[in-house]
């Protein structure tokens, strides 16, 4: 069971948490209202998200489309982050990537919807009046 | 203090190494893919540090402790992760006690050696005479019990 818990760093000594507690720190002060952290709850942020990585990572694997070609790519982390729901705090910065081409459609289209939506505007206002 | 970006990173490295250790063998990684899951993780510790502090507040303290993380885990629906953690917190506590333990002894040695060493400026003579003087006690001893 503590193979579980812990690591092995490049001299096979074990460790806790091979992510920097420092680094960890630093994330963990820029969010506001935040005084201080103990250290045992650095500890376990840092083991956390060492766990989340490895759910993130193997979630994502399993259910992309990247299995048969043994790869993980981003789009299978996109899709994770769209369609569960544990991940879906994600979703805004791993948005799903388009081609430009139909981005630029998406874009043209709606300036076109807007034109419209303007016009019938100023039609009610006419009728109003 | 302003942070520069690089500093809410974390390391592409070991980043890495978890996911590689994570995949089945052979499962290539693109740069990409890496890049977001390294993202991810800084989100995650934003995430979860704001949740954890919320429980801190309810119980009208200013300093995050272990249990305001693990409450957070729940929170947050990584329910999975708790039993790994509770483990790693006991083995974290294992080891600071027994760093603790190590450091105490330590002092003592040293108090002792240095109560000795004062001792011993006025005494070598006499400490000689008794060194014999229990060796050949020793000795003693040992012929009786052979006997």
């Amino acid at each position: 069971m503590a193979d579980v818990v812990v690591g092995r760093d490049k001299c096979g000594e074990q460790r806790l948490v091979s992510l920097p507690l420092s680094r960890i720190r630093v994330i963990m002060k820029s969010s506001p209202e935040v005084s201080s952290i103990n250290q045992e709850a650095l500890v376990l942020t840092a083991k956390a998200t060492e766990l989340f990585v490895q759910y993130l990572a193997t979630y994502s694997y399993r259910h992309g489309s990247g299995k048969e070609k043994k790869a993980l790519t981003y789009s299978d982390l996109s899709n994770t982050a769209e369609e569960s729901e544990t991940f879906q705090f994600l979703a805004d910065i791993l948005p799903k990537k388009i081609l430009a081409s139909k981005y630029l459609k998406m874009l043209k289209e709606k300036r076109e919807d807007e034109e419209e939506n303007d016009n019938n505007d100023e039609s009610d206002d006419e009728a109003e009046s | 203090m302003a942070e520069r970006p690089e500093d809410l990173n974390l390391p592409n490295a070991v980043i890495t190494r978890i996911i590689k250790e994570a995949l089945p063998d052979g499962v290539n990684i693109s740069k990409e893919a890496r890049s977001a899951i390294s993202r991810a993780a800084s989100v995650f510790v934003l995430y979860a540090t704001s949740c954890a502090n919320n429980f801190a507040m309810k119980g009208k303290r200013k300093t995050l402790n272990a249990s305001d993380v693990l409450s957070a885990m729940e929170e947050m629906e990584f329910q999975r992760f708790i039993t790994p953690l509770k483990e790693a917190l006991e083995a974290y506590r294992r080891e600071q006690k027994g760093k603790k333990e190590a450091s105490e002894q330590k002092k003592k040695d040293k108090d002792r050696k240095t109560d000795s060493e004062e001792q011993d400026k006025s005494r070598d003579e006499d400490n000689d005479e008794d060194e014999e003087r229990l060796e050949e006690e020793e000795q003693n001893e040992e012929e009786e019990v052979d006997n």
